[in-house]
């Protein structure tokens, strides 16, 4: 599927959804109480059949945090970005999308690690590499750790 | 007196005569023994530590290694710098162990081997107690030695260590039987379950050759059976290194672990002992029905060697198992022993009682 | 006629217990710590721990250049060290839309399938030894030192080479590089039936990894399980031929997929990738055209805004890189997919209801690698 159907099937889907353009991926920014509707749709659907979540990726854009969903469909070997926003730095959440792509289990808790931000319906939502009561997440901009951290 | 290295009856009489003469009965049989126990004692030693040098050695040569080879001509004297190394190193207590049975342990299972070596017949008249029931007491007291596994593993304190002595239990509780019925299978061919009597039985052939078919299973499952008795690979299922660490003597260090060690080697030369002894003849020379002049070429080296040779050729076919194959599974381990070894020991054991009781055998 | 009665038969409650596998545990192969449940052998599920060796190496990505990044990245995977320089300068040269010299691209395709071959190598050997048998570590680790010495000739290093800069390579191939890759496949097709006569044909070895650990191919995509691991279950994931990148599209291999998807499989997969990437090399060595090994590149190299997503094959699945520029000399973020992630997130699906050793096979042939996981 190209680009351009791509975007009018996604668009059809969740209408709020913005696309980017010019970019390596199409890719979609979604509001993220939709996030967890389209990506079921997009797992289950016949056609997009985005099956292979590749890659899972946090952002952090000081204004927002970007969560970044690359996707793959192993059977129509087509590719796409989605985006979701979170403003809220402090209580930011997303839905897990882990009963859809199981692989986001582990990616989510990196993100919840090293980002701060928290998936509902996580089934095991804990720091994957720090350890418990870590002061922080450290890839989030504003991180300060003047001991491990030593500014050029 | 006449002392002759092809037989040391006349050499241990003249001893027993020259104590008596000047000792009373008690004492000479005092000193007896205590020369006995020093002299075991000594071999036990010496067996030891050649034979970890010596599996190192192969295991070395199997893995395109030079292996040892700093310490002394060859590494020879490696173990022994290593058997220093041992006893200098610090007894590690463990918190919450069982400290009676955590230091009972080691020795449980050292005494075992100890007790199973004096039964063996090194050559003739070289036997320190000839039982009339020498077979039934070796597999009776080498079997003691799980008793020490378990124990090392419960009293440690430690998961592995448990899981690593139930695994020995199991095993060996198991492979006892296969071991005991494949040597039933040649008491049956021999008539006798004395040492000396069944290496004199063979005087005319070893039973592995007398025995047809039958007799050669028995060598086989009894290889098998008594390498899984001495947890060597591959049916090292208790110590498994990969999964348990290091099994049941986890927690073990200094001459405590040393005595774990060198049971397990001096295990394996009683079990390869055995196999030499009522399969290959003990210290039997090879001869070839007819070939006179060979045959006495092989009358000519001594019993001492023919014995020896053979129970290293036994415990080097030991050491290759262990060095090429992997390890088996515990419920794979049972099912060997159970469904397979057990159900052809016992039909084997038929079919030998059958031939002797045909009298088809040589 | 007697009644039956029917006594209340008391369920006993089977106990679970615990056992730490690791951090220091030979068979975890680095620092990871497997908290394991276990019903007398059965584990009843596992929850792996990460992180005893996290650097933080994402972080620190976001204040080197891009020629400092190479280095880092050597320490993932640190045993295909070549195949993750190569995503990160693919993804500069492909954002800075550099024209890599032919010679350059040739160069990186052969030294990207021998790292692959020694990373196989060092697999098969600790699989050998997971799997109790002790000889095939010393024979993997033999054949795997020829091509270590290609490497320590060529770039001057045996493990993190940093070898490929952005724009092409740190220096030009040894000029007995060729003659020597030559001798090794020579040697390394006699050496691989060793392999199979010591460990494939073993029964034991077949009787212990057949039909244990079985993945499905659906489960294999919802875990992102890739690399041989991933094709064993029949998941059609070798990024060399989906998207193709340096010499891929031209040279003829076959991309071999399995259908049961237990430990065999995963096993005979890495088996069938060494002969892939030897007939990959046989293809190109001869060939390496000449030119310069560099590509004019700038001094500081900066990436223009926006961003990036580059995927390699490397030995143990797909690697990406995602990076997000702002147009400076340094990423302002820098993410690496890195394939033992995944496939470690599938080590509790995998391994529930078998045994111990079973897990250590399972593990083994899942072939992780720590550094990996915990970047």
């Amino acid at each position: 599927m190209d680009t351009l159907k791509l975007k009018e099937r996604i668009l059809g889907l969740v209408p709020d959804a913005e696309f980017q353009e010019n970019k390596q991926f199409p890719t979609f920014i979604l509001p993220s109480a939709q996030l967890h509707n389209l990506a079921a749709g997009l797992a289950g659907d016949a056609d997009l059949a985005f099956d292979f979540l590749f890659c899972l990726s946090g952002v952090d854009m000081v204004s927002y945090i970007e969560i970044v969903y690359h996707l793959e469909s192993t059977t129509q070997r087509h590719q796409m970005v989605l985006k979701v926003r979170v403003s809220d730095r402090e209580h930011g959440s997303v839905d897990s999308v882990c009963d859809i792509w199981r692989t986001a289990e582990f990616h989510e808790r990196e993100i919840y690690d090293l980002l701060g931000i928290r998936f509902t319906n996580h089934p095991d939502l804990r720091r994957i590499f720090l350890e418990e009561g870590w002061n922080g997440h450290p890839l989030r901009k504003d991180y300060v750790d003047d001991i491990n951290i030593v500014e050029r | 007196m006449n002392f002759s290295i092809y037989d040391f009856t006349s050499f241990n009489q003249w001893i027993d005569r020259f104590l008596r003469e000047n000792l009373n009965s008690f004492w000479a049989i005092a000193v007896e023994m205590v020369i006995i126990g020093l002299a075991i004692l000594l071999f036990y030693a010496l067996v030891g530590l050649f034979l970890v040098y010596a599996e190192r050695k192969v295991c070395a040569f199997m893995q395109n290694r030079v292996g040892p080879n700093r310490v002394g001509p060859y590494g020879f004297f490696q173990t022994i710098a290593d058997f220093i190394k041992l006893m200098l190193k610090e007894l590690i207590t463990i918190k919450n162990a069982d400290q009676f049975l955590f230091n009972l342990a080691p020795f449980i299972v050292i005494i075992a081997s100890f007790m199973a070596i004096a039964a063996i017949p090194f050559a003739k008249g070289l036997h320190a107690i000839d039982f009339d029931i020498g077979v039934l007491y070796v597999i009776a007291v080498s079997s003691l030695g799980v008793v020490g596994i378990l124990l090392a593993g419960w009293s440690s304190n430690n998961k592995y260590s448990l899981i690593g002595a139930m695994r020995s239990g199991a095993q060996i509780v198991s492979y006892e039987l296969s071991v005991g019925l494949s040597l039933l299978t040649i008491i049956i061919l021999a008539g006798t379950m004395q040492f000396s009597a069944i290496v004199e039985g063979q005087a005319n052939g070893w039973f592995i050759f007398k025995g047809h078919i039958p007799a050669f299973i028995a060598f086989v499952i009894f290889l098998i059976s008594s390498t899984a008795e001495t947890n060597r690979g591959p049916f090292d299922l208790a110590e498994a290194e990969s999964e348990l660490t290091a099994g049941f003597h986890t927690e073990y260090s200094g001459i405590k672990f040393a005595f774990f060690f060198l049971a397990e080697y001096m295990n394996m030369f009683i079990v390869a002992s055995i196999a030499a002894t009522v399969f290959l003849g003990g210290w039997m020379p090879f001869h070839v029905g007819g070939w006179a002049g060979f045959n006495h070429i092989m009358d000519f080296i001594p019993p001492f060697i023919w014995y020896i040779g053979k129970t290293f050729f036994v415990i080097w076919i030991m050491m290759w198992f262990k060095w090429t194959f992997p390890r088996l599974r515990i419920d794979q381990l049972l099912t060997l022993e159970w469904k397979y070894l057990l159900p052809i020991n016992l039909v084997n054991i038929l079919i030998m009682a059958f031939i002797v009781l045909m009298g088809w055998h040589f | 006629m007697k009644e039956v009665v029917n006594l209340p038969v008391k369920k006993i409650e089977e106990e679970e217990y615990h056992i730490n596998m690791g951090p220091q545990h030979p068979s975890t192969h680095g620092v990871l710590r497997l908290v394991v449940s276990l019903q007398g052998e059965i584990v009843k599920s596992l929850k792996p721990h990460c992180g005893y060796i996290h650097r933080g190496i994402e972080k620190m990505c976001e204040k080197d250049t891009y020629p400092q990044i190479i280095h880092l990245t050597d320490r993932m995977d640190y045993l295909s060290a070549h195949i993750n320089n190569h995503a990160v300068c693919l993804l500069v040269e492909k954002a800075l839309e550099v024209d890599v010299p032919e010679r350059v691209i040739y160069i990186r395709t052969i030294v990207d399938e021998l790292n692959r071959i020694a990373s196989h190598q060092l697999w098969w050997c600790s699989f050998g030894m997971d799997m109790g048998g002790l000889t095939c570590f010393f024979y993997g680790l033999r054949d795997r030192e020829k091509i270590l010495d290609i490497f320590e000739e060529s770039f001057g290093s045996r493990l993190l080479h940093s070898y490929y800069t952005p724009g092409g390579l740190m220096m030009d191939i040894h000029p007995n590089f060729q003659k020597e890759v030559k001798n090794f496949i020579q040697y390394f097709r006699k050496k691989i039936k060793d392999y199979d006569d010591i460990l494939t044909g073993n029964i034991i070895m077949q009787e212990r990894t057949k039909g244990i650990g079985v993945l499905s191919r659906e489960d294999a995509i919802s875990y992102g399980v890739t690399g041989p691991s991933g094709r064993a279950s029949g998941f059609s994931c070798d990024v060399r031929k989906r998207h193709p990148y340096a010499l891929y599209d031209k040279v003829d291999f076959r991309e071999i997929l399995g259908t049961e998807g237990d430990t065999f499989t995963r096993y005979m997969m890495r088996m069938h990738e060494m002969r892939e990437s030897m007939k990959i090399i046989e293809q190109l060595i001869d060939n390496i055209p000449a030119g310069d090994y560099s590509a004019k590149m700038k001094a500081v190299i900066k990436l223009p805004a926006g961003e990036y997503y580059q995927r390699v094959e490397a030995a143990r699945g797909e690697l990406g890189v995602y990076v997000v520029s702002d147009g400076s000399k340094t990423p302002y973020r820098m993410k690496f997919r890195s394939p033992n992630f995944s496939n470690l997130s599938v080590l509790d699906h995998i391994s529930r209801g078998v045994k111990i050793a079973d897990l250590v096979a399972i593990g083994g042939s899942l072939d992780y690698v720590i550094p990996d996981i915990d970047r």
